[in-house]
């Protein structure tokens, strides 16, 4: 289990060296988006509209964060179920999208997209959130304001915890935990 | 029959302001208590890592009232009203509405609500969820849950069949709490309601994710089921976060009624590691 410190946007060569289980720190410019944002940017895409950001190399970090108190850039901003993102994820990425942060099991095609075209999932703490969104140092609403919580945000993070869980290589860490520990707890 | 007492709703309107901003900030004491317990057994380093860093999660949210996620839930009450209460000042469920309003706004939570269909978002958190519970005597009692939705979608009714009994059960509730896996942010406690109806099984279920956790039923039987789902939940490995390890469950409650003969209705509703929700009477 290796550690990384990375930046945005991500190349290939940032990617292909991961493995699931590895730790990342990730800084730069990510863009939030929940189901309806992803709704949306698909529904812009099939009108041959273009996305309100450049997705080549970007990270989407599925959240949907609590309104900031005064003088914070962000409330609470941990990350949401992914899931929810599976029938949307791969068109992103084969558009470029180098990775998506959330927590819980996506899609088997969201891992075929993820070898495809070198992306890779990476999971944080549910419910850490305010821990989690401390690494935000900034942030802005750039398109669907009116989504509220769910609007397309940027945001400037430094040094935010990941883990690695679906790499580029067809390994899916939920799995290998979970495999891994089974049948211990009476052990335990 | 106790004595008819008057309780002013704007009471009940401040009583749920605060146990509503006291939910999202602070942890209830027994689900901490269970944690750490949880950490001390723990083999996994992983696993401690992400326990760690959810009691630290814990304490930037109690010290700088952020907050303890940021999905702070749809409000969800269970109000019991003593028979011998008469309320004043307005309408009770409209009192209760203000209070969460007020306490989504001022204290800077998501207002997660939506319309069904358009997913047009109301603003406001609104409306609440309210169970009313009808109780002898002439008290208030308010329990205030926010709900995530992350464990809530993971959560169902099942109407087995009559044949199916004890083992049904926990085959069932056991294999849902394992393929929800990391969805729903375990280390999860598991609210298992058994018998009633179809919707009296959902409630059951849901109340039962708010007894002090780990506590085991009254009832000698189904405290030995709650240990049986605990014990197979926890051998999975999905552990805390599902990266690996011995704590995916906290705690098994069960709550059971009578059911039709023809009938074996079972509830699931999972509460996340946070499992926010304060209780106060009035």
């Amino acid at each position: 289990m290796a550690e990384y410190k990375l930046k945005t946007p991500l190349t290939d060569e940032d990617i292909i060296q991961l493995k699931a289980g590895d730790k990342v720190y990730l800084s730069g410019v990510l863009y939030t988006a929940r189901d309806a944002a992803h709704m949306r940017m698909v529904k812009a895409l099939d009108e041959g509209k273009e996305l309100p950001f450049d997705i080549k190399g970007q990270v989407i970090y599925y959240v949907g964060p609590s309104p900031a108190r005064p003088g914070k850039p962000i409330g609470s901003a941990g990350p949401t179920t992914s899931y929810r993102m599976n029938p949307f994820a791969p068109r992103l990425i084969s558009l470029g999208q180098k990775g998506m942060i959330g927590k819980g099991k996506m899609s088997d095609e969201v891992k075929q997209a993820c070898i495809k075209y070198k992306a890779c999932y990476f999971v944080s703490i549910g419910g850490a959130a305010a821990v989690v969104g401390s690494a935000v140092k900034e942030a802005e609403i750039i398109a669907y304001p009116e989504l509220g919580p769910e609007a397309v945000r940027r945001l400037v993070v430094e040094g935010m915890p990941l883990f690695v869980c679906y790499d580029a290589h067809g390994n899916d860490l939920y799995e290998t935990a979970k495999k891994e520990w089974a049948n211990k707890y009476s052990l335990g | 029959m106790a004595e008819v007492r008057s309780v002013s709703v704007k009471d009940i309107e401040e009583a749920v302001y605060k146990l509503a901003l006291e939910a999202a900030y602070h942890i209830p004491e027994d689900v901490l208590e269970a944690e750490k317990k949880a950490y001390e057994k723990e083999k996994s380093p992983v696993a401690k890592q992400v326990l760690e860093t959810i009691f630290q999660n814990i304490e930037v949210s109690s010290k700088e009232e952020f907050p303890l996620c940021q999905d702070t839930g749809l409000a969800v009450i269970f109000l019991e009203v003593g028979q011998d209460v008469h309320f004043t000042d307005g309408y009770v469920v409209d009192a209760i509405n203000k209070g969460v309003e007020r306490a989504y706004k001022d204290g800077y939570l998501r207002k997660s609500t939506c319309h069904p269909l358009t997913r047009e978002n109301y603003g406001n958190n609104l409306p609440t969820v309210v169970h009313t519970f009808v109780v002898p005597g002439n008290k208030v009692k308010i329990i205030f849950d926010a709900k995530g939705g992350g464990s809530e979608s993971m959560s169902k009714v099942q109407m087995l069949k009559p044949a199916d009994g004890r083992d049904g059960i926990i085959q069932t509730v056991v294999d849902w709490v394992i393929q929800a896996g990391p969805n729903p942010c375990p280390p999860v406690i598991v609210g298992v309601g058994i018998g009633g109806d179809f919707e009296r099984a959902a409630v059951m279920a849901k109340h039962a994710t708010l007894r002090h956790v780990g506590k085991p039923s009254d009832d000698p039987v189904l405290a030995e089921m709650e240990q049986e789902i605990l014990e197979k939940v926890n051998n999975s490995g999905i552990g805390p976060a599902g990266l690996g390890g011995l704590t995916t469950c906290l705690g098994v409650h069960i709550e059971m009624e009578p059911c039709h003969i023809a009938t074996l209705p079972l509830g699931i509703n999972i509460a996340c590691h946070v499992n926010r929700h304060k209780e106060i009477e009035l």
